[in-house]
């Protein structure tokens, strides 16, 4: 089953960080990528670069309208995430507590819709 | 007994375990519960004309999973995924028939923690483990925790499709997770426990089931996984439980522990509860649940109230705040210091829990300053305290306990 872990962080917790800190996050995030890599757990996984260059489309009556920013004004934004092969929810829940944000942040955990073609 | 008999008592004892099982061969809770169903239908017919089978357990979940490759191949006609399915089942059950040694304990054990599993919401832990595990109907729940049946069961139906589509498994947690996962079990059976023993809103009786309930479920616990905690909590709830008769008047007002018969306390109960608290100390890994069950067990012990071992009964808060550290163990801690220390000291501690914000709103505060204030003569602030917890209140035989205090005050005054 694949699960889609959603990476919530404020961006605030990472501004407040020393370059060392950062690194030594970021460091965690290629290790645990790394990790799950090997173990075939890794389907696919991206960081996201700030909100603030947030594009939020719609298409209303034909009609483009374009803004700023995200959907929902929030503290947490989304700010990466990692597609992944999980047996079951534990086997999910258990990587996505991996995921280095999940100390400050929060990681959202949801099952992929399945279609079949 | 004739077989309808028969097939009643069994289901008394044994539709549980029968659904356990029946969700482990199936995958799927409905599945499982049409499966069941059929299946103690058929018992009825063929039990009456071929005799009760040996192990009539083995025989309804034998009996149910076929019953369920039959629905599916049936309902295939309509809808093709469906024999994909049949033909797994079948498969399935060619390769691992039912034996009567396959260990039935464990599929009660995974149904416990999958209904408590810490991914559904709180309130549907409670509503699937009473239906799923203890059987209870939606409407017995409803009734019990003051709501509709409607709403029950539509709780009921959500946790079990969240456990469909996002799959949490049927199993019991690793080594690794038991500890994290044993709380939510735990949080869930003494939830039921206090819904049943402190609420006195509602049907008096059912209220009473739902403590027994949550006893029973204790037992299965510590049966299945004798946890140290799981000890602890066993033994917190007998040790409630054996003062029920002494905790209301026959007017429904609540009687303080000081002030209670304690002839009428349950000795045999109290004695099953202090034996556990003995065993989950021994272990060395006891938590939260054992604690507050050492200090019921304290008070359960003391002959009166004036002789209760406060020394021992205020060690037990200074180890359990390390393990709790909440606002509302401060509080009862206060209360212990205050009988070991006086009143003094037990208000000094109560002002710093409110000066800081902590429990402004919870009327059991406030009582329990007004008590201590009363005791200090300090009637104003006895009476002040007294109008702030009832405001607060929400139970009935409570606020009858905080008015008649409060008329006391008033004599008090006037002599």
């Amino acid at each position: 089953m694949r699960y889609m872990c959603l990476i919530y962080d404020n961006e605030q917790t990472w501004a407040k960080m020393s370059k060392p800190e950062a690194d030594a996050v970021m460091g965690e995030y290629f290790a645990f990528t790394k990790d799950i890599r090997s173990s075939g757990h890794y389907q696919a996984g991206e960081a996201l670069q700030a909100v603030s260059t947030a594009t939020t489309v719609r298409v209303r009556d034909g009609k483009l309208s374009t803004t700023d920013g995200p959907f929902a004004e929030t503290k947490e934004y989304l700010g990466g995430f990692y597609l992944i092969n999980a047996r079951d929810l534990n086997e999910a829940i258990q990587i996505a507590s991996r995921i280095p944000s999940a100390r400050f942040g929060s990681v959202e955990v949801r099952p992929v819709v399945e279609f079949n073609h | 007994m004739d077989a309808r008999a028969t097939v009643d008592e069994t289901y008394r004892l044994e539709s549980r375990r029968v659904l356990a099982t029946l969700i482990r061969l199936l995958g799927d809770f409905d599945r499982a519960e049409e499966a069941m169903h059929d299946a103690f239908v058929a018992a009825v017919e063929q039990w009456a004309r071929d005799g009760v089978p040996a192990n009539p357990r083995a025989w309804l979940v034998s009996t149910g999973r076929f019953k369920a490759i039959d629905t599916a191949r049936r309902r295939a006609r309509f809808d093709r995924s469906l024999a994909a399915l049949a033909r797994e089942l079948e498969e399935a059950a060619a390769a691992d028939p039912i034996t009567e040694t396959d260990d039935v304990e464990d599929d009660r054990l995974r149904l416990i923690f999958t209904c408590c599993h810490p991914a559904l919401k709180a309130d549907a832990q409670v509503a699937l483990t009473l239906r799923e595990v203890c059987g209870l109907t939606t409407e017995e729940i409803a009734r019990a925790f003051l709501s509709s049946a409607p709403t029950i069961a539509q709780r009921i139906v959500r946790a079990k499709a969240k456990i469909r589509d996002a799959k949490i498994p049927y199993q019991v947690p690793a080594r690794s997770e038991l500890i994290d996962r044993l709380d939510s079990v735990l949080r869930v059976i003494y939830l039921v426990f206090n819904e049943g023993y402190s609420a006195t809103e509602g049907d008096s009786l059912v209220r009473g089931e739902l403590s027994s309930e949550a006893i029973r479920l204790g037992r299965l616990l510590v049966e299945l996984l004798p946890e140290p905690e799981a000890l602890g909590l066993l033994a917190l709830m007998l040790l409630h439980e054996s003062r029920r008769g002494a905790r209301t008047a026959p007017d429904g007002t609540i009687v303080l522990l000081a002030d209670q018969d304690r002839s009428q306390w349950n000795r045999a109960v109290i004695a099953e509860g202090s034996a556990l608290v003995e065993r989950a100390i021994t272990s060395r890994r006891f938590g939260p649940y054992t604690l507050q069950a050492a200090i019921a067990a304290v008070h359960a012990e003391a002959p009166t109230g004036a002789a209760t071992d406060w020394r021992q009964i205020v060690a037990l808060y200074d180890v359990l705040l390390r393990a709790d550290p909440s606002a509302v163990v401060v509080l009862n801690r206060a209360v212990a210091v205050a009988m070991r220390d006086g009143p003094a000291a037990g208000l000094a501690l109560i002002d710093e829990i409110l000066a800081r914000g902590e429990l402004a709103d919870y009327h059991f505060a406030h009582a329990a300053r007004a008590d201590l204030c009363r005791r200090l003569g300090r009637i104003d602030d006895a009476r002040a305290s007294y109008t702030r917890a009832l405001e607060l209140v929400k139970q009935e035989p409570e606020r009858r306990f905080l008015e008649r205090r409060l008329d006391e005050l008033s004599a008090l005054r006037l002599r």
